[in-house]
């Protein structure tokens, strides 16, 4: 039953965790730019206010993918800690981006087009690394379910630093952060245009906002697993990676699509070379 | 034995009552009725061998080898005219050796030539059966109102409708004589037969460059018949330790070694009809023909054919490097395959590109050949099947309504054949997206390549593969489902009789999906136990997640009638301009101007002519090393 309780607990708990994690972010990037920042429960406001604007679309296609989207990454979110099958629940948070996607081009508007061809780029950017870590976590505890792999005592970290370097770049793809936020942007003193989101408005785009909430706690459940011999550890670990995340966001720019899918690409290539050594070390143990 | 029998020789017979059909009512009658009995009796097939296992059949040789032989020897002729004719030297010479060597076989090993049992199914030759039964027939029964178009719409072309269908059903013909013959030599008859079809098929509109690609297709197919040949050579001479020419006995050699050199030449000519790199052009130049052949070739006989023989062989090529090493072609032609499948915006060379592809990643997992592999191998011919012959015979259809196959021109689909633009979603989505089938193989390839040797270097191509795989089929999609303003539904009125086929392919696809445990664990579970001993099969959760996931699918349209409340129509952000729905705004200067919206296509990272000349370079090398490692294992 354990696996009800933790999907659950997800579905519930997420979107509050999701939208402290987006206020205490916030907090922090505006220290680090001499600000005072918002309120901490301001995502909260932000998300609340977009539920009572006046419904207004483009097409009406477009908030049947937006749905889709955010269902189907809670519902990858679920699997994840549900501990279900890695590869699965990757596979599934494909299917959502997709649905992101054709929401975009279903709107038929120019920048949400660019920002579609851009989201898609991101994912032919970091699909491989993210199927790299799951694998690489196979192979240090030996399972594709997460609860096997959060159960291992084996600190996986150690074996696989390359992976979790790999995994650290391509989060940045993932949390929207800077210099990889190239679909959308979340700064509103770089961009009023968003990307593939321009067209979405009102109770849809607070959808995909809280998508995003979710996506981001399964993101830093994914960094736990890397740490999860020792929770304590892991917890201040993934508060770390988090850290590390908003301050490399705050001190870079864009980079162009072209540089996004190289370093994404290249993050997977040291992944890969980690995992080559770790397979030459079993074989060459055992 | 006597359905094995019906389904190799009643195409023929349709196909000779064809050649003298030319009303297009009636030939849609007869090719529909015969369709039907293909259909039919492949189903009986089904239920009457899917829980038996492998049975064997001494059908009748002695005359009918000999007629093989004779036949064989007309084809050469056949070739060496046509070869002369169109001043392709290279197909006569390779068509003198092939014919040279089947004589020297049959002169210097008559003793070694017979084979117990001739014929044999078991629930891989079912599968394969299925798939050419229904899919292929269903193609011929929509080919018959796409070629009466055709026609109208290329008056240049001579119209030879009755030899068309003549090759189209001895192709169907000779790829179940392939998939049911124990014996190498039949084996290697059909096959020569849907060289023979292919090249004919392709030539059809009879133009320079149908006549330059068909023969590329016959000289690439021929080098494997050459090689398939001496490797029946070798297999005769060897033949009290390599089981000579019954395939059974062969697979089940005792000793591996001797039966590997022959397996990695047959295994090439399988690369070589399956199109793998650095074959893969004669795929892409089969374009030029009508697109029911291109849907054929694809998806259920020519290639398949290829990944058949190479997925039988795979127990030979298990653990040994110089399967290592097919395999590794196979990867690597999935990788570059994908990547180029990015730069092209031409539906139907997406759609061969993505053929090449899958059938790269079939060949590995054949190639490597693991029990898990092989299963995952077999789930995705079986998926790629249903899937791509929908996908080509949309695109057919497509472009004899709209005019062209080009992906931008399919922008708002939705809106001008919204029928039409569903089922090419639903095929797309059966290409790439999970919970469908090729993702689910490509998923349980992951999980068996983790456990084998040298397995990372696949895992590392399928993870870049497969995130390029999900670019191009996304933006393709994304292109479909575009709501675009005042354009005209130009969907009703288009030739009626051809929908059915589509509609029950686009049934298929869905079965397949709903049904892969059922299919896995009658036919491919079974098999796959009978082959390794043991069997793969997914999780009961797994499959009860994906079956979440695909009710969720099926659910979630149901929530449009949500958005069916008032909500305020606005146009399209554009910087701020006064802007229509259709993508019209304001310019400057009082004009009014037009946006556009275009795909990436990244022509300078994933062009062709960046990418296939070191994909081919390393397939070729590959090649070259599967043979140099099979003659160190002898």
């Amino acid at each position: 039953m354990n696996w009800l309780i933790g999907a659950v607990l997800f579905l519930i708990l997420a979107p509050i965790a999701g939208g402290l994690i987006a206020g205490i972010d916030r907090k922090i990037t505006a220290r680090m730019q001499g600000r005072v920042g918002p309120p901490l429960l301001q995502p909260f406001y932000d998300v609340g206010k977009l539920f009572e604007k006046e419904r207004a679309v483009v097409t009406t296609a477009q908030n049947f993918y937006v749905l889709a989207y955010l269902i189907f990454i809670a519902l990858s979110g679920a699997l994840f800690f549900a501990g279900g099958d890695l590869l699965l629940t990757v596979f599934a948070f494909t299917l959502a981006h997709v649905f992101l996607v054709l929401g975009a081009y279903a709107v038929h508007s120019p920048y949400s087009h660019i920002g579609a061809e851009r989201e898609l780029i991101q994912v032919m950017a970091y699909e491989p690394m993210i199927i790299l870590a799951a694998v690489g976590l196979y192979m240090v505890s030996g399972s594709f379910y997460v609860t096997e792999i959060a159960a291992t005592t084996v600190p996986a970290i150690l074996y696989l630093p390359g992976v979790f370097l790999g995994f650290a770049v391509i989060l940045t793809i993932k949390l929207r952060k800077s210099p990889f936020d190239i679909s959308t942007s979340h700064h509103a003193h770089q961009e009023i245009v968003k990307g593939i989101t321009t067209e979405f408005s009102g109770s849809t785009l607070a959808q995909v906002e809280i998508a995003h909430w979710y996506e981001n706690v399964f993101l830093l459940g994914f960094v736990f697993l890397f740490f999860a011999w020792n929770p304590v550890i892991g917890i201040v670990a993934v508060a770390i990676t988090y850290l590390a995340e908003i301050f490399v966001d705050n001190v870079t720019a864009r980079a162009r699509w072209q540089a996004a899918l190289k370093s994404g690409w290249l993050a997977t290539l040291l992944g890969i070379v980690n995992l080559a050594i770790l397979s030459y070390m079993m074989l060459g143990g055992a | 034995m006597q359905t094995l029998l019906f389904l190799i020789v009643f195409p023929i017979l349709v196909a000779c009552l064809l050649l003298f059909v030319k009303r297009t009512t009636l030939r849609y009658a007869v090719v529909a009725l015969s369709a039907l009995a293909i259909g039919g009796a492949s189903i009986y097939l089904l239920i009457r061998y899917a829980f038996e296992g492998a049975v064997y059949f001494a059908a009748p040789s002695g005359a009918i080898d000999l007629a093989m032989v004779a036949i064989e020897m007309g084809l050469a002729l056949f070739i060496i005219y046509m070869g002369a004719k169109f001043k392709n030297y290279l197909a006569i010479v390779l068509a003198v050796v092939q014919a040279a060597l089947v004589v020297y076989l049959e002169m210097t090993f008559s003793g070694s030539l017979h084979a117990v049992n001739n014929l044999f199914i078991d629930q891989f030759s079912i599968i394969m059966a299925l798939i050419i039964g229904i899919i292929g027939s269903l193609i011929a029964v929509y080919a018959v109102r796409y070629m009466e178009t055709y026609h109208h719409h290329h008056p240049e072309v001579r119209d030879r409708q009755t030899f068309f269908f003549f090759v189209i059903f001895v192709f169907l013909a000779a790829m179940f004589g392939l998939v049911f013959s124990n014996n190498l030599m039949w084996l290697f008859f059909f096959w020569e037969i849907t060289t023979i079809s292919s090249f004919l098929l392709i030539g059809y509109s009879e133009t320079g460059e149908a006549t330059k690609n068909a023969f590329r297709a016959l000289v690439m197919n021929l080098l494997g018949g050459v090689a398939f040949v001496v490797a029946l050579i070798l297999l005769a001479a060897t033949e009290p330790t390599s089981g000579g020419i019954e395939l059974s006995r062969v697979l089940a050699s005792p000793d591996a070694a001797v039966v590997l050199i022959p397996a990695v030449l047959i295994g090439f000519a399988g690369i070589t009809k399956a199109a793998l790199m650095p074959f893969s052009s004669w795929l892409l130049g089969a374009m030029v023909a009508p697109t029911p052949v291109s849907a054929l070739l694809h998806s259920s006989t020519m290639v398949k054919a290829g990944v058949y023989i190479l997925v039988r062989f795979s127990p030979v090529f298990a653990g040994t490097f110089a399967g290592l090493s097919i395999g590794l072609v196979g990867g690597v032609t999935f990788l570059v395959a994908s990547a180029i499948a990015i730069s092209q915006s031409d539906a139907k060379s997406v759609l061969a590109y993505s053929t090449i592809a899958n059938l790269g990643l079939i060949a590995a997992c054949a190639g490597v050949g693991t029990y898990m592999l092989v299963w995952a191998a077999i789930l995705l011919i079986v998926f790629h099947a249903v899937a791509k012959s929908l996908l080509f015979l949309g695109t057919g259809a497509i472009e004899h309504r709209t005019g062209s196959r080009d992906i931008e021109d399919m922008e708002g689909l939705i809106v001008r054949m919204p029928k039409m633009a569903v089922m090419m979603f639903i095929g797309i989505a059966g290409m790439f997206l999970a919970p469908f089938g090729m993702l689910i193989s490509k998923w349980a390839a992951i999980e068996a390549f983790v456990q084998v040797p040298f397995g990372l270097i696949f895992i590392a191509i399928l993870a870049y593969g497969s995130a390029v795989t999900v670019f191009f089929w996304a933006k393709w999609m994304g292109k479909l489902v575009t709501v675009t303003r005042n354009t005209e539904r130009v969907e009703k009125g288009f030739f009626e009789e051809s929908w059915a086929p589509l509609y029950i392919i686009t049934g298929l696809v869905i079965a397949a999906v709903l049904l892969f445990p059922v299919i896995s664990s009658i036919l491919i579970e079974p098999y796959v136990l009978a082959i390794y001993g043991v069997t793969a099969h997914l999780a009961d959760a797994n499959v009860a997640i994906m079956l979440l996931m695909i009710a969720l699918l099926l659910v979630l349209p149901v929530s449009f009638l949500l958005f069916k409340r008032t909500a305020r129509h606005l146009p399209a952000y554009m910087g701020g301009r006064p802007a229509t729905p259709d993508l019209h705004f304001a310019g400057s200067l009082g004009m009014t101007r037009e946006a556009q919206t275009r795909n990436y296509y990244l022509t300078e990272y994933f062009g062709e002519a960046k990418l296939f000349r070191p994909g081919a370079t390393v397939c070729i090398v590959l090649i070259l090393v599967s043979w140099a490692l099979a003659g160190v294992a002898l």
